[in-house]
């Protein structure tokens, strides 16, 4: 009974798939949008969205923090849709936190009706995809869709920061142990292996500025995944991808290390066990090439 | 002592305009350490985060504006997640960062981070999306680096991960309308990106 109601609900959202999508991380704009048509999740990307501002605006000018993201919010509100939902756990975060402040403090919604002339209240509720599959589409209706279980493939699923913290803005499971990705990551027939630094931080917006520790945080990262055994890690935010990704052959350079680990957007792999082909996930776009596992374990 | 606090400094009202503009009670901070412990740039920074809010307290506005931590903390959000005095350390490190940005005097083992978020802000300022190409560009060129991650490029273009032209976006307008009177409405001057003495500096480090 509870499946037939799951199958009869649209699911449909506003998408907003910020700058990061369209270029570093392309292959998470598109594994995204697969893993959407292939359970009947309808995205609609917001014509014409500008970026939310990221670290930076808030780093600099409060205002202008919340401002930026407003923007993308009111043009959701145009769209005459009550829910976006966003890939990137960074543009989840500004998102989330302006549209929280919107809807409970005056005193922003003054100041932001000065910067933007528009007036808005928080009426738009701001959703991350992977929550969006795992409590809305919910994992038992996903389970019926597998038709490749991910079998032998072990997975360290790492959150990283923005997507669990501060709980009180994300209110997910638990911010220093969540599990929302392993319980989807474990309905691919793929095992999300335990391990302890699935909230560390990457470095995340250092990357260019203090790229030395970038690489000493992501090493320390990608270390333990390994040495827990995983075969791949799986995130979803294209910050923490890039980081442990890109700059993996550099990490191993100035560490003296071999990690050759596969750095997954989890819409990767979860698009592989709905049944799609490699070249519409993406696959083929990381420097750490993921190939190899895969065929071993028989997945490709 | 590391240092003589006078009582001026003590009386200075420093921690009352940060917990103004962070509605946070720094007052409550008892030294457990707990952000410290979690915090994973401590071990760069010049001051811990435990001891930035101490510093707070006693007034030591000059010491914490000019130190490098308040740019080395990336914003994971570890400390205020863990604050058993329930403070937003993070919002308080923003809050010394905007503070920082408006005086526009900042430690030179940390300079990058401001750098790179003028560079950022321009660019969106200017096309609306991020355009990486040229935000890696102006950045790597400003910082006395132009030749970093070069061996990256190649690879990136291969796989299509950097766009060579900006998209463009119909709202810019209303982009910039939105600098602008975000601006107007903090009080903040636009800075130059990088002076002449600093990008000489850049470049001699090396």
């Amino acid at each position: 009974m509870e499946s037939i109601i799951a199958d009869k609900k649209t699911f449909k959202y506003a998408y907003f798939p910020g700058c990061s999508l369209k270029s570093t991380s392309k292959e998470y704009d598109i594994s995204a949008r697969e893993v959407a048509s292939s359970l009947g999740v309808i995205l609609k990307e917001i014509p014409d969205w500008t970026c939310c501002g990221a670290t930076p605006a808030h780093l600099t000018m409060h205002i202008l923090s919340i401002g930026l993201p407003v923007k993308i919010l009111l043009q959701v509100k145009e769209m005459g849709i009550s829910e976006v939902v966003t890939c990137c756990a960074a543009c989840f975060s500004r998102l989330k936190f302006a549209n929280d402040i919107m809807s409970k403090d005056q005193l922003h919604r003054e100041m932001v009706s000065r910067v933007l002339s528009k007036k808005y209240e928080g009426e738009v509720s701001v959703r991350h995809f992977l929550d969006v599959l795992v409590n809305e589409y919910g994992i038992e209706s996903i389970s019926k869709k597998i038709v490749k279980p991910l079998k032998g493939l072990k997975v360290a699923c790492y959150y990283g920061c923005l997507l669990v913290r501060p709980p009180e803005v994300t209110k997910f499971d638990d911010s220093e142990d969540p599990h929302f990705m392993d319980d989807l990551i474990n309905v691919t027939g793929a095992e999300a292996i335990s391990w302890p630094y699935k909230t560390e931080c990457c470095g995340a917006s250092h990357s260019l500025s203090n790229t030395e520790i970038v690489l000493r945080l992501s090493n320390d990262i990608l270390r333990f995944a390994k040495e827990s055994g995983a075969d791949v890690v799986a995130v979803a935010c294209p910050m923490c991808q890039s980081n442990l990704d890109l700059r993996q052959g550099e990490i191993e350079k100035r560490y003296e290390t071999k990690i050759n680990l596969p750095v997954l957007y989890f819409t990767q792999l979860l698009g592989l066990a709905l049944g799609a082909e490699s070249k519409n996930l993406g696959l083929n776009m990381h420097l750490v090439n993921p190939f190899k596992i895969l065929q071993e374990k028989g997945l490709l | 002592m590391k240092w003589f606090i006078d009582s001026n400094t003590l009386k200075s009202g420093f921690i009352k305009e940060v917990e103004k503009s962070s509605s946070q009670k720094i007052a409550h901070c008892y030294q457990c350490g707990k952000c410290s412990a979690g915090c994973p740039i401590a071990y760069e920074m010049e001051y811990t985060p435990n001891q930035i809010m101490r510093m707070i307290q006693l007034g030591m506005k000059d010491v914490v504006l000019a130190s490098n931590t308040i740019w080395l903390c990336v914003s994971c959000i570890t400390c205020t997640a863990r604050c058993p005095r329930e403070i937003d350390v993070a919002e308080v490190m923003d809050v010394l960062r905007r503070f920082a940005y408006r005086s526009g005097v900042y430690p030179i083992k940390g300079r990058n981070v401001p750098l790179f978020n003028k560079v950022f802000l321009r660019n969106i300022e200017k096309y609306g999306r991020l355009f990486e190409m040229s935000l890696i560009g102006t950045f790597n060129m400003l910082s006395g680096t132009p030749f970093k991650d070069t061996s990256l490029a190649p690879k990136m273009f291969l796989r299509h991960k950097i766009n060579l032209l900006p998209e463009k976006v119909k709202g810019i307008k209303e982009i910039r309308g939105i600098f602008k009177k975000a601006g107007k409405v903090s009080r903040a001057k636009r800075q130059s990106l990088i002076t002449i003495g600093e990008l000489i500096h850049n470049y001699l480090k090396r």
